[in-house]
């Protein structure tokens, strides 16, 4: 009984302390960040890696969430005569919620993973305390370039999730179903607004692309060095991520359109 | 890999293209290219009943989007709903005897203002008031006039 007692608080603990590791190798990420501008070829280096290379998924995964969601909302509509509003539909439902969300989430799964499988690697390789030994500080040199790559990248990548989507939902809706080219467009700009719907996306997509990188940084630092704790800490960096976006979308979401 | 000079063009036409993404949700996508809204004039109006009129519904001139519905109030003492309008700077030749009534695009549409311009020679000014207004029509008070209407026709009749 007491051993059941004493197992979960040690669970507990654990978990406390390695919320509290988190936050503080954050806090030194951020401090590092000025030395990455000073040095701004580590960071165009990243952003390759990082952002370039999860372009291709980001847009072909961008354009067929739009033409589903052209097909879907075409069905639904069209049984109230409003297949004019196909436009808003697509639009509101890629900026608002599936561009930054969908987005995240295979960024987590494309890169996210990537980060923490190379910085998990470097520290079981110990190229992490080999640079310590040569009085360089890896969380300046590798994990900061790598987390300001992600933050910048995401929101780009998100943004360009969205335009491609509405462009796929165009083709289907005014391309293959009929819908007028010229309802289309202009009932979407009368219904979806700037700052309310395509900041707030942004936003969004900023806020997930801070905590994804953070966590995929931070289980790859924080692994056991071993083969078996680089391929858990991918894991779990791909799991917690996306509970994250998830659960961070509802609180986002929450405040920014829920009228609370 | 790379030699660095191709990964910074590479990686500039990244930044490139997901800047020009969101100038293209800006401006085909949104509504910043018609109408900014920081550029108008408020003016406000009083109404016994607007029906379902929303923050951010339309307002028209003679079917054309001149603006749109900043804020809706409600005055305690007269018991009356107090709407604001953003009216964008481009039309500000509304004379002060215009007339405001809310009408419904369609049977299920939304719900808008639409403004009727007078014939005074005076414009109206940031803060000033359409004086004339209509309600909102409610559907159920339609039918039940109608049906009202109905009976005492059909006792005439007999």
């Amino acid at each position: 009984m007491i051993g059941t007692i004493r197992k979960l608080g040690r669970w507990g603990l654990g978990g406390f302390e390695r919320l509290g590791r988190g936050h503080i190798f954050l806090f030194h990420v951020l401090m590092g960040i000025p030395s990455v501008i000073v040095r701004f070829g580590l960071l165009v280096q990243q952003m390759l890696s990082v952002g370039v290379l999860s372009l291709l998924i980001i847009v072909v995964s961008g354009l067929f969430v739009g033409m589903v969601l052209g097909l879907q909302g075409y069905n639904t509509l069209v049984d109230f005569g409003a297949e004019q509003s196909l436009g808003v539909v697509v639009a509101l439902s890629l900026v608002r919620e599936l561009g930054p969300v969908v987005a995240s989430l295979l960024f987590a799964g494309r890169a996210g993973s990537a980060l923490t499988a190379e910085i998990g690697l470097m520290k079981s390789t110990e190229q992490l305390s080999g640079m310590e030994m040569m009085a360089v500080d890896p969380v300046k040199r590798v994990i900061a370039p790598r987390f300001l790559a992600g933050f910048i990248s995401l929101p780009l990548l998100a943004t360009i999730f969205s335009a491609v989507g509405v462009i796929g939902g165009y083709f289907v809706g005014v391309g293959l179903l009929g819908v007028d080219d010229g309802a289309f467009w202009s009932q979407m700009q009368a219904k979806v607004d700037f700052s309310e719907d395509i900041m707030n996306g942004v936003i969004k997509s900023i806020v997930f692309g801070f905590v994804v990188t953070w966590i995929a940084v931070f289980e790859g630092y924080d692994c056991i060095p071993t083969s078996e704790g680089v391929s858990r800490a991918t894991t779990r960096t791909v799991v917690h991520s996306a509970l994250a976006i998830l659960s961070l979308d509802f609180v986002l979401t929450a405040l920014m359109f829920g009228n609370i | 890999m790379h030699n660095s000079k191709t990964v910074e063009v590479i990686v500039g036409l990244f930044v490139a293209l997901g800047l020009a993404a969101l100038f293209m949700l800006a401006m085909k996508v949104s509504n910043l290219s018609t109408f900014s809204g920081d550029d108008g004039y408020v003016i406000t109006a009083r109404f016994e009943n607007i029906g379902g009129l929303k923050v951010r519904s339309p307002v028209t001139v003679a079917g054309v989007r001149v603006g749109r519905i900043s804020n809706i109030g409600f005055d305690n003492t007269t018991y009356e709903a107090v709407v604001s309008m953003n009216i964008s700077g481009d039309y500000n030749t509304l004379p002060t005897d215009t007339s405001a009534s809310i009408f419904t695009a369609g049977l299920l549409g939304e719900q808008y203002v639409a403004l009727e311009p007078g014939g005074d020679e005076k414009y109206l000014q940031q803060g000033g008031e359409v004086r004339l207004t209509q309600s909102a029509i409610v559907l159920e008070q339609v039918i039940g006039q109608f049906l009202y209407s109905q009976a005492e026709g059909g006792g005439d009749a007999k």
